[in-house]
């Protein structure tokens, strides 16, 4: 069964109410610290003060003394992780990492890390036990920008820690984890063709994914070792393996169940509180409850990398880019692991590339570890790449949707870092781009349009999905990824579709891990992708099954029967003259023919279409306080088959609106100590209401065949192009370019003050 | 410390409770009355996810201690649909596609129908300003926007209910 050919499709496409909608508009919808439990304790967990320390000793006496307190935790109760036990399954994370950003061994490597924690009956009461914790320190000399702990002479995090990807093998602990390489053609030699050269240098503030549901987790081990754990997160199963492994336990032991997640954007995809609630529900006997402050949520979860990023481009005078190098330095925070390698691969993706090259490093530094964020660390890349492109642009006096038509990926193209393109939609984005109104509309003074493009290959992996017919005809669908903005409505949809029942029949649950087979996290933009396969083959299975049912009702051939609009018809008027069976009946009599009829499937999803989306972006500068306001906003996405669109295009909105806040107003800043200075909303401005424009959004719809129904992911990309659209927007507004992100007011100002003398001289 | 005894009206029904002086009204809703509809996502009136209409205004019920709410009429999400029967900006969230996560979609319900209640016509910027206050970090506001505007032509009498 294929459902590639869109006018075929009745409910897929369109826009129902989702499942879970009701609740949580009503309020009833239960979240990560939503849960109770009889003889509850809440935990609170005491952070490093420094931001690189030695523990020399921790004395909880007087914590434990005071009445109330039932459990504290230090890194004394959790296991070493041996090497061979730190990769759990196809899971990206290094465990060792992890349990040791759970709970700090030997040294506090970022302020806010964890050093040890409580359990009491309230949390007015853990919250002084906190305060009795004496943890003796060490200060050590620190390093928080990404250059500074690349020098030789760096204070160094991690003495286990060699740079890999470099030859010979180094002998001395680096902070520079990692180095990667990806190279096309020659690139010197392209440089050497090209009539134009330019070479830029661009700078990003880590920020964080801001989800507004603060982590809440609450933890029951009961005293055979076997657990029960409550909490919001991207993977029910990731929250099982992870917390496992970190405390030591059987995965058999523990259930996790999820609760509804209020966001998380990459930052829910690691475990923080789990680990150390397990260790307090053991000690104490009792379930425990932690639930993280913003504060905490800032100091010690998230962000995502503050880079360097270098762009040479070179072009012959018609347009044609003949090479390309990038060379891009990211913070991983304290310990390895910064999407550095997907802003390698993202920035230069958009475009075919003779001649390519580029190199990235991962590296640590004494600020938080950095948890995946929306399409993980593509941003970062393509916001050099794409204003770099504006720049060749302007330096070419070509336009810049006429340079991407001249250079695009298109089907065929081999990308810099190894793939050959096949069924991609960038042109497509670029065409609708040019065919737009909005580039059409007038612009007043001060102000601007700037465009950017942006990729994000998705992902697809192991998904698990059952679809039980009842008794009554209706149809429960089990996933096993947690719904984190409307997944249960595509996943209903594409089994009404295959049953040929109406939406409202198909009800789906999230399942907990002892309800469904293993299912990779929500992230990677895979869940309609590779949980929407999955669905769409148990149903596809429950379809054979009714078909074998009828079958034996009319005694025919399982061939003989064909399943449409929901009924079971005889395929022919050879089949013989039966009346189509509805699923209901089927359902009804299913006892006689052969007992219940569900189906349960577990995949390894392969061939997720790679998305494209190209961005157009007014502004309008203020040039009396640098106050950057977007007018106008277009979004225009290869979405594969958007199965409900409305979803797919909150999607492009939510991630336009994440990436006008990384381009304007948001980033983490520390004081001469190492120490957070705005772990607030107030302080760490994410967008408004009011400093949004309505986001336009055009759905590019070129199937992906390996998807039944076309689909790619869609949910990452859309955060990829912002930061440069704004950039460029600001620089043709006001003929300033500004290469370093926040461009907030000051760095406006700064910008337009540095440039005027240059005006003036020029007049 | 002792505890305060409070009598005040939630969802327009008389509660009493008794509260620790430095309980917040959210603290009370969540952890004393198990109104859990109202989120709790900074503690310090920047998010709005808290948001409750106390005696006609909104606040955010974590800058507001429980011990104030005495004499009051406070109106949490959980009251702002009558019965079974959705309240407008509730059934226009759900046809826009205004939530995705739904975790700060309880405030804006909140402060959503509080703009209503003083204004059934308001701009698309006046709207936005309005909400300013409440932080969503899924949508960027464009579903919600339209959705509460549809609400308002919906209590105007002007669309489809």
């Amino acid at each position: 069964m294929s459902f590639l050919d869109k006018d075929t499709l009745k409910v897929v496409g369109t826009r129902p109410v989702r499942p879970d909608g009701v609740d949580k508009v009503t309020g009833r919808a239960n979240f990560g610290a939503d849960m109770k439990m009889p003889g509850m304790l809440w935990g609170k967990i005491k952070r490093s003060p420094h931001a690189h320390a030695r523990i020399v000793s921790i004395n909880t006496d007087k914590a434990m003394a005071l009445p109330g307190v039932k459990a504290v935790t230090t890194r004394a109760d959790f296991p070493d992780i041996p090497p061979d036990k730190r990769v759990l399954g196809a899971a990206p994370a290094n465990l060792w990492d992890l349990s040791r950003n759970c709970m700090a061994k030997g040294k506090a490597l970022y302020e806010g890390h964890a050093v040890a924690a409580v359990a009491a009956v309230s949390p007015a009461i853990a919250e002084e036990a906190l305060e009795l914790i004496e943890v003796e320190y060490e200060v050590l000399p620190y390093v928080m920008d990404v250059e500074a702990a690349m020098a030789p002479d760096a204070p160094v995090l991690l003495d286990d820690i060699f740079t890999a990807g470099v030859e010979p093998k180094p002998t001395k602990p680096s902070n520079i984890s990692k180095v990667v390489r990806f190279a096309k053609g020659d690139v010197e030699a392209g440089f050497r063709e090209a009539d134009v050269v330019i070479e830029r240098r661009y700078t990003t503030k880590p920020v964080h994914q801001a989800y507004i549901e603060p982590h809440a987790c609450v933890v029951s081990v009961a005293s055979d070792g076997q657990c029960t754990i409550w909490s919001s997160s991207q993977g029910q199963f990731m929250v099982r393996g992870y917390t496992a492994r970190i405390v030591g336990a059987d995965i058999a032991d523990i259930r996790a169940i999820p609760a509804e997640i209020g966001g998380g954007f990459g930052g829910k995809t690691i475990v923080y509180l789990e680990p150390v609630a397990y260790m307090l529900s053991k000690k104490s006997g009792r379930p425990v409850k932690i639930v993280m402050s913003r504060e905490e949520v800032f100091r010690a979860t998230g962000p995502t990398s503050g880079a360097v990023i270098e762009v040479k481009l070179g072009a012959k005078k018609d347009g044609h880019i003949t090479a390309a190098k990038t060379v891009l330095k990211y913070q991983s925070g304290a310990f390895q692991g910064s999407p550095v390698q997907q802003g390698c691969i993202c920035g230069l993706a958009p475009y075919d590339l003779p001649n390519a090259e580029t190199i990235g490093y991962d590296v640590l530094c004494n600020r938080p570890k950095v948890a995946a964020y929306r399409a993980p660390g593509a941003p970062i890349g393509s916001f050099a790449v794409e204003s770099c492109i504006d720049e060749l642009a302007l330096e070419l006096k070509i336009d810049p949707l006429r340079l991407r038509e001249i250079n695009g990926a298109k089907d065929g193209t081999k990308a810099a870092h190894g793939p050959t393109w096949t069924n991609i939609g960038y042109a497509k984005t670029v065409e609708e781009a040019k065919a737009h109104a909005h580039l059409k509309a007038a612009l007043g003074p001060n102000q601007g349009r700037g465009i950017a493009s942006g990729f994000w290959h998705n992902a697809g992996g192991e998904s698990s999905a059952a679809c039980h017919v009842n008794e009554d005809g209706t149809v429960t669908v089990t996933e096993g990824h947690p719904d984190i903005g409307g997944s249960r409505a595509s996943m209903a949809m594409m089994v009404a579709e295959v049953l040929g029942v109406p939406f409202e029949t198909v009800r789906p649950v999230v399942g907990d891990t002892t309800a469904i087979g293993f299912s990779a996290s929500t992230g990677g933009s895979r869940v309609t992708f590779a949980g929407g396969m999955a669905v769409t083959q148990a149903a596809q299975k429950v379809v054979e099954e009714l078909k074998k049912r009828a079958a034996v009702t009319w005694d025919i051939s399982p061939e003989a029967v064909e399943w449409k609009d929901g009924k079971a018809h005889p395929a022919g008027a050879n089949a013989g003259g039966f009346e189509p069976l509805p699923l209901a009946e089927l359902a009804a009599k299913s006892a006689r023919t052969g007992g219940p009829i569900s189906a349960e499937v577990q995949i390894n999803a392969q061939g997720q279409g790679p998305g494209f989306t190209t961005h157009i972006c007014d502004v309008e500068v203020d040039k009396e306080t640098g106050h950057v306001k977007i007018l106008r906003y277009t979004a225009i996405q290869d979405v594969g088959r958007a199965i409900h669109p409305s979803y797919v295009e909150g999607q492009m909105q939510g991630g336009v609106a994440q990436g006008v806040g990384w381009a304007l107003s948001e980033e983490y800043i520390y004081d001469k100590d190492g120490r957070l200075e705005n772990p607030g909303f107030l302080d760490y401005r994410v967008p408004v209401a009011s400093d949004m424009p309505m986001i336009d959004t055009v759905m590019v719809e070129v199937p992906n065949p390996r998807h039944p129904f076309g689909a790619r992911g869609v949910g990452e990309v859309p955060i990829v192009p912002p930061m440069a659209a704004v950039a460029n927007a600001i620089a043709a507004a006001i003929g300033v370019r500004l290469r370093d992100l926040p461009m907030s007011p000051p760095r406006v100002l700064e910008a337009l003050d540095q440039a005027e003398p240059m005006r003036q001289a020029a007049e | 410390m002792a505890k305060t005894h409070v009598s005040t009206v939630i969802n327009g029904e008389p509660v009493e409770y008794l509260c620790e002086p430095q309980q917040t009204l959210l603290d009370v809703l969540r952890d004393e009355l198990n109104l859990t509809g109202s989120k709790e996502g900074c503690s310090s009136g920047d998010c709005g996810a808290c948001t409750v209409i106390c005696d006609g205004n909104i606040v955010c019920s974590c800058l507001m201690l429980g011990a104030e709410a005495e004499g009051r009429s406070i109106t949490t999400v959980e009251g702002i649909a009558e019965g079974d029967k959705l309240h407008p900006v509730q059934q226009k969230f759900l046809e826009h596609a205004a939530l995705q996560c739904g975790f700060c979609t309880p405030g804006f319900i909140v402060a959503a129908k509080a703009l209503l209640d003083e204004n059934q016509n308001p701009t698309e910027e006046e709207t936005r300003y309005w909400l300013a206050g409440n932080l969503c970090r899924c949508t960027g506001y464009d579903k919600i926007i339209r959705a509460v505007l549809d609400a308002a032509a919906v209590m105007r009498g002007e669309a489809a209910r």
